[in-house]
């Protein structure tokens, strides 16, 4: 960018920011040039695998071999072929488990926080030491307690089961306050107390404050929050493969992996467009809040 | 809180929000209810307990005046206590017990299943006239005895006199509460007909009648009888007689076993197993080793790359570096199962993109050849996980004081020096617990192991089903046998799920108390 500086006007004044030495493209490099050439590596690096996908989905050929030519053809073949399987269920399914834990998490997670945040009663201090000592403890760790959990759940009331969705949800619900609360307890602390003390002179309830006040001023983080849930549940592998038997309630994780692991070959097409529909939702959101979920990560979340 | 608590949370007026309050409470004490009815009847003890339990909490919390906190804490808490806190302490139990393939149950469920699997059809026996019905869709026997009684049952209930059906020519036509099928529907359900067995009575020693050809029913028994008194199984075609065991199983004086145990406390012998036992030691101790160096190498190898972009990128006169941010975090957006699903197909030895196109028809064995799939596994997580370091790696880097860099300047501190002494100081300090959890995410990172190369390549000489690129948490999901490939061992996937969480427990631990001595130096 510097180097466009016409030489012929040396004497042009002096401003803050101006370099004290001529523009040598040698310096250039050293101060910029390196960093497009470093820039333009990672995006073909970070890229390269994306347009492949985007490319062998378009591929008419649906297979493995027939993708390796990018966009050598482009047609609709693979995602109309789509159609003809399981794949809409799967991410029917897929959206109603992420979405359904999304909002609990946030609800029960929130709830929870606002408590630990804004009561003193006994057992607070206990119940916070637990919940970090807890949290260290991944559930999917516990996949096999939980897949016997809910055969003898499943004797009981059937639909808490093995192969219920409902089932899956409140697994996941299960995890909630443990990943979670400890996130939104510091967001709370920093809501000022007094405005809800405030309210309170004004005659309003707990559950207002609650409902109309707290949950209003902690958006950002409630949003950080709900997205991370979504996008985790939408990826998680394990607990739905050993959970989800029949095919009309797998997830897409299952599915996908499904078609890959049985014949890579003939289905590469189809998993390729089912790949990219998949990735669409997740990838809007997350270019869409982007801002949120870098101030979220920072706070240590990791996404799965 | 300057205001009594009560304030509110008892209110008796009948707002809008108590009415939905009372609405919720209802419907979950009549789902409660449902719940408690239903594990009453299914004998489930425990199940009934918590339920109670978690009814009548929930009942206090909502209506008394002085669970004010509990009332926010309470949905989340039951989750919790149920999906995560009850399942970490069975895992708990279940690592101590010899739970899996052959120790399903418990001990009467065990003898039940042996003394139906050794039933045979006793020789000699008399044979009944027998007519196939139906309840609903459960199917049943209706045989009518020698003694002129006609007699029905299903597979859950034992065979018991019924009055008032009638009967031609030794053969029931018809029966109240039952409905007689039509030749035609039994043959529709022909299988079924043949594989159900109907107990004659409570007693399985008193076995059960079967039919082959739907029209006569045989008294089929047990070879072996078990013995209540003396607690022993006796096989009577051959007289042995069998004990129980340690193990859970019923033994011959020989040390022979029969096939069907029930599952027992063990104590450490899965540990044992694990760590000792020469099928499982050897590739424990790899994985294990493996394990580590994975999610060490992982943590490493993204942060130096996410962070080497964060500085490329961290110059304010550099054009298009929101372009370029954007972008490069592409990888990150991707839920990492597709990635890692996508990369299995690019790295395919014969059809891939890799192999095909960028090593020009070079049939590499990324995935089956133990040290390339090492290598793969490495090289597809640093895609995976640098976007991630990178944006941390930036956020770090935007919030170091400029004040301290101002002072290094006027000192007369260079590029490198300033970098050295200050820039990466600061830096480890605020990522540095994003580190440690990246580290225990990577140690478990499941997905990307077993979609990209589903631990293989397999060990030449393990009898189970394990390979070089397995890691803890997706050994655990082999020995489980939940994906049906091996013999189902719930025990021992138990005792090595603790393993691993004692291993990242530790580690956070002793990095966490680190990190803050860091800090307070800094």
């Amino acid at each position: 960018m510097s180097t466009t500086i016409p030489p012929a006007r040396p004497a042009a004044p002096p401003r803050r920011t101006a370099l004290p030495r001529r523009v040598t493209p040698a310096r250039w490099f050293s101060d910029l040039g390196w960093r497009h050439l470093v820039g333009v590596l990672a995006i073909v690096y970070a890229g390269f695998p994306l347009v492949y996908v985007v490319s062998a989905s378009l591929a008419d050929a649906g297979t493995l071999t027939g993708s390796n030519e990018l966009f050598a053809s482009v047609s609709g073949a693979n995602y109309v072929a789509l159609g003809g399987t399981k794949f809409w269920t799967w991410m029917g399914n897929t959206l109603v488990v992420a979405v359904a834990t999304g909002a609990g998490t946030v609800l029960m997670g929130a709830a929870a926080a606002y408590a630990f945040s804004r009561f003193r009663f006994s057992g607070r201090r206990v119940g916070l030491t637990a919940l970090l000592v807890i949290q260290m403890f991944p559930q999917m760790l516990a996949f096999v307690a939980i897949f016997l959990l809910c055969i003898s759940l499943g004797n009981v009331v059937p639909v808490l089961g093995l192969d219920s969705k409902l089932s899956l949800i409140c697994v996941y619900l299960g995890g909630a306050l443990g990943v979670n609360t400890f996130l939104m307890y510091g967001f709370f602390n920093t809501v000022p107390r007094e405005i809800d003390e405030a309210a309170k002179i004004d005659g309003a309830s707990h559950a207002q404050i609650y409902w109309t006040i707290v949950l209003r001023l902690t958006a950002p983080i409630l949003a950080v929050v709900g997205l991370l849930s979504f996008i985790a549940t939408f990826g998680e592998f394990i607990i739905a493969r050993v959970l989800l038997q029949s095919e009309e309630n797998w997830t897409i994780a299952v599915g996908l992996y499904g078609w890959v692991s049985s014949l890579q070959e003939a289905n590469w097409g189809l998993f390729t467009a089912g790949a990219v529909v998949s990735a669409l939702p997740v990838l809007a959101l997350f270019l869409f809040l982007q801002k949120y979920i870098v101030g979220g990560l920072t706070a240590g979340s990791v996404k799965g | 809180m300057s205001l009594p608590a009560t304030r509110g949370s008892g209110r008796t007026g009948w707002s809008p929000g108590f009415l939905v309050k009372l609405a919720l409470i209802a419907l979950v004490d009549a789902l409660g209810v449902y719940a408690v009815l239903a594990a009453w009847s299914a004998e489930s003890w425990g199940l009934l307990a918590a339920m109670v339990a978690l009814l009548l909490a929930a009942n206090w919390a909502y209506f008394s005046k002085r669970a004010l906190p509990w009332k926010y804490i309470l949905p989340g808490l039951a989750f919790l206590l149920v999906y995560q806190v009850y399942v970490v302490a069975y895992t708990g139990y279940v690592a101590f017990t010899n739970y899996g393939d052959g120790h399903n149950s418990t001990k009467e469920q065990a003898i039940e299943a042996l003394l139906v699997q050794n039933e045979r059809r006793v020789e000699g026996s008399p044979s009944s006239p027998l007519t196939v019905v139906a309840q609903g869709d459960t199917l049943g026997f209706a045989v009518v005895s020698p003694e002129g009684v006609v007699e029905a049952g299903t597979a859950d209930e034992p065979l018991a006199a019924v009055d008032g059906a009638s009967v031609e020519a030794d053969r029931v036509t018809a029966l109240p509460g039952y409905e007689v099928l039509e030749y035609a529907a039994v043959l529709e359900r022909q299988q079924e007909v043949t594989d159900l067995r109907v107990p004659v009575s409570e007693d399985p020693n008193d076995g059960s009648i079967r039919t082959q050809d739907a029209r006569t029913g045989y008294v089929f028994t047990s070879t072996l009888t078990y013995d209540a008194a003396s607690d022993t199984m006796t096989d009577t075609t051959t007289g042995v007689t069998y004990t129980p065991n340690d193990d859970g199983q019923f033994e011959a004086a020989d040390g022979s076993t029969l096939p069907v145990g029930w599952r027992v406390l063990v104590g450490l012998d899965n540990f044992v197993t694990a760590f000792g036992d020469e099928r499982y030691a050897g590739p424990f101790g790899k994985i294990l080793l493996w394990t580590f160096a994975f999610a060490v190498i992982s943590v490493a190898s993204t942060f130096l790359l996410g962070l080497f972009l964060a500085i490329a990128f961290n110059d304010a006169r550099l054009r298009g570096r929101r372009v370029y941010r954007t972008l490069v975090i592409l990888p990150y957006a991707i839920p990492g199962f597709l990635a890692a699903l996508l990369w299995s197909g690019l790295l395919n030895r014969s059809y891939g993109f890799v192999n095909q196109v960028l090593f020009g028809g070079a049939e590499i064995p990324w995935l089956t050849d133990p040290l390339l799939a090492k290598l793969a596994v490495l090289g597809v997580n640093l895609w995976l996980g640098f976007p991630y370091m990178f944006l941390i790696c930036t956020g770090a880097l935007q919030s170091l004081p400029g004040d301290v860099l101002e002072a290094a300047k006027i000192d007369g501190a260079g590029r490198w020096r300033t970098w050295r002494s200050i820039t990466l100081p600061l830096l480890l300090v605020a990522t540095a617990p994003l580190l440690i959890s990246s580290f225990a995410f990577n140690f478990n990172n499941f997905t990307l192991i077993y979609m990209l190369t589903g631990g293989g390549p397999r060990f030449d000489d393990a009898s189970v089903p394990l390979g070089h690129t397995d890691i803890l948490i997706s050994m655990v999901y082999s020995v489980s046998g939940l994906d049906g490939t091996a013999a189902k061992d719930y025990g021992l996937a138990s005792a090595l799920s603790i393993v691993i969480f004692l291993v990242v427990a530790t580690i956070s631990a002793v990095a966490f108390r680190r990190t803050r001595s860091l800090e307070e130096i800094a």
